[in-house]
């Protein structure tokens, strides 16, 4: 079973709208831990943005909203813009949020409560966690990294063939499912090949002699229906 | 898709530290032919090729354009494992192109690739196992006879651990190269070998048999040992053969396989082999390409002489392997002439034509030589009406050059390529006075 360490509020930097930041939004980031900048312009936000860019924005419409929404469009029309942006708007502003979904990941009505803002970016970088969680692949000792296409077990760096390491990412990412030949075939193959179903059990073959014959038991052949990976009722 | 595998291979050269990338391919004759490029010229090979001068590998020369295109098969790039961290090398093998991208008609690869194509219309894939023999000898001195690791002396310690751990890091070395490994072990004859893989379809095959020939050498070198696969390097003793287990799979099906069957041999596993028999001496050429494999496929050895099949018979060309526990997926037949000096992808290509040429014209399969055909004599064989393979590579290129079959499947460029160039080693050969000569006649007459 994985365990994904989360980084604490302390590592991110966001950028915040207006400066000087009313006193019980500076509060609640403060008391929640993020590391926070408040900015009067978007370019003065890039001007001084952080070493690995900012985490994300907490942007305040209530008394200036066009400034406001300058501000997001600034954070926003990047080469890489900043991900997790929230605006907060009074019940009034709700309309503005109308054709502007671009330029928000989430809002949030103010007078906020505390908690309700906290819980909101917590979600917010948990969903961005989420998104990377996908380009590392554990199981037991096996890791796959999406990213730099390497894989690894206890440590030690596989040496596989394209489609050795395809098969292996499709079967981790789907734990104690069972998949057939054919299935698999065309989910990982998908191109001339001229081995035909039985390429399946060739490559199946070499990921077990790769992995080495003690953990062969992480791919196991289902009789007359095909392969699974991890033992059935396992999920990652 | 194309594009995650060109990403695949460039970040792993980039993760794994790789210095060189070995672009490997193969001559008409099977001799493994490489160059090697930087990490940065990777990505223009994986984009375009990369062009050379063919007209240095041996039957890639052509009249006017020499220069040909090596397209890295991305599929079959792999670090190469005995090479250490510090300067990483990686390899693929490369299909040989024209300039203008099309097949080049000289490359063994290609020529492959194209029968495959041929059968798999036909809804066939073609598997292969080959069962490998070579010898381990001291490094050889001009002019001096072999010597066997086994004749003591030439190692401290015992000469059978020497051979086995090699052989032992030899299969882990192939292991490693997504060629698994189903038995290896000592063979009868002194500093003999074999090593049994894994079936596969037939491109991926033949690249394994070149690494595997390219791998066994290699680590015996690092051992100051040489590893041969001539065909009957020691007058006296069983030569190295190169069975190769067949059968043609029709999607998860084994195409040969029939349980009704008393032997479990379908029709088209019957065709398949009649095929085989029939056009056996025209392939032969391919199959056993040198002067030296002739001194292999004679009687007393094990080698296969006349052209039959049987169940248990280990004196036929084709032998059907009694499959452990019925499994219909080891249904299969066994060819026992190629050997390993051969150029696998020529030698599947013109195995496979054979089998197919069979199934598409309803071969008949004559009656099974059952009993021993070396304690027959030639009487008793034309009563069956068993023929011998060639005898020499002289009437081993008389068959082929009459075969249409066999410039059908190598195509024109290959086929004419390979009968002049043999007929230039038999010539050599011919003119050649023996040590057997001088010793029988220069006294005697």
């Amino acid at each position: 079973m994985t365990v994904y360490k989360e980084p604490g509020p302390a590592l991110k930097m966001l950028a915040v709208f207006p400066a000087p930041a009313p006193i019980e939004l500076a509060r609640t980031l403060d008391l929640s831990g993020y590391r926070w900048k408040a900015f009067a312009t978007g370019e003065e936000a890039w001007r001084n943005e952080p070493e690995g860019g900012w985490s994300g924005a907490v942007v305040m419409c209530d008394d200036d909203p066009e400034g406001a929404w300058a501000m997001c469009r600034a954070l926003r029309r990047r080469d890489v813009p900043v991900a997790r942006l929230l605006v907060l708007v009074t019940g009034a502003q709700l309309g503005d949020l109308e054709l502007r979904d671009e330029l928000y990941d989430d809002f949030c009505l103010t007078p906020f409560h505390p908690r309700e803002l906290e819980a909101r970016l917590t979600h917010l970088f948990w969903r961005e966690l989420k998104g990377s969680r996908e380009s590392l692949i554990e199981y037991d000792r096996l890791v796959l990294n999406l990213e730099t296409y390497q894989a690894s077990f206890a440590g030690r760096s596989l040496d596989l063939t394209y489609m050795e390491y395809e098969l292996l990412k499709f079967l981790a990412q789907n734990p104690g499912r069972v998949f057939s030949r054919e299935t698999l075939l065309s989910r990982v193959w998908g191109y001339e090949y001229f081995g035909g179903a039985r390429t399946v059990d060739v490559h199946v073959r070499r990921l077990r002699a790769k992995l080495g014959e003690e953990n062969a038991f992480l791919i196991q052949t289902v009789r007359s229906v095909g392969y699974r990976f991890g033992q059935a009722g396992w999920s990652a | 898709m194309q594009d995650h595998r060109r990403d695949y291979v460039l970040r792993t050269i980039e993760e794994r530290g790789i210095r060189l990338v070995r672009l490997w391919f193969t001559d008409v004759l099977g001799n493994l032919k490489s160059f090697a490029i930087s990490p940065a010229e990777m990505e223009n090979a994986l984009n375009d090729g990369m062009s050379f001068d063919g007209s240095s590998i041996d039957g890639y020369s052509r009249i006017q354009e020499s220069d040909v295109l090596a397209i890295p098969d991305v599929n079959t790039f792999e670090v190469l494992p005995w090479v250490d961290g510090k300067s990483a090398e990686a390899r693929v093998f490369c299909d040989i192109a024209n300039l203008d991208g099309t097949a080049f008609d000289g490359d063994p690869r290609q020529v492959l690739r194209r029968n495959l194509r041929v059968a798999r219309d036909k809804g066939f894939s073609f598997y292969v196992a080959p069962d490998i023999e070579y010898f381990y000898f001291a490094p050889p001195q001009d002019g001096s006879k072999p010597v066997p690791l086994d004749n003591g002396g030439f190692f401290d310690l015992t000469s059978t651990d020497v051979a086995s751990s090699l052989r032992k890091e030899t299969i882990r070395t192939l292991e490693t190269m997504s060629i698994p490994v189903e038995y290896s072990f000592h063979e009868d004859a002194p500093s003999q070998h074999e090593i049994d893989l894994r079936h596969t379809d037939a491109l991926t095959m033949a690249d394994s048999v070149m690494t595997f020939r390219f791998v066994v050498r290699e680590i015996a070198a690092m051992h100051g040992v040489h590893a041969t696969f001539m065909p009957k390097p020691l007058e006296s003793i069983q030569g190295s053969g190169m069975h190769l287990h067949l059968s043609l799979f029709d999607g998860e099906d084994n195409a040969f396989h029939d349980i009704r069957d008393s032997y479990s041999l379908s029709e088209t596993a019957k065709k398949f082999m009649a095929g085989l028999l029939v056009h056996a001496g025209e392939i032969t050429a391919v199959t056993n390409q040198t002067i030296n494999s002739y001194k292999r496929l004679v009687p007393g050895f094990e080698a296969p002489v006349h052209v039959s099949w049987a169940r248990n018979n280990r004196s036929g060309l084709i032998r059907v392997p009694v499959p452990k526990r019925a499994n219909p997926l080891a249904t299969r037949i066994e060819y026992r002439s190629p050997d390993p000096a051969c150029n696998p992808y020529l030698a599947f290509s013109v195995i496979l034509a054979a089998g197919l040429r069979g199934i598409e014209q309803n071969y008949e399969l004559p009656l099974e030589a059952d009993s021993n055909l070396f304690e027959m004599d030639d009487v008793a064989l034309d009563k069956l009406g068993i023929q011998q393979l060639p005898q020499s590579l002289s009437d081993a290129l008389k068959l082929m050059e009459g075969s249409q079959l066999v410039a059908e499947t190598l195509g024109d460029h290959i086929f004419e390529w390979f009968l002049r160039n043999k007929r230039v080693e038999w010539r050599g050969y011919k003119t050649h006075i023996s040590q057997f000569e001088t010793d029988r006649y220069l006294k005697s007459l």
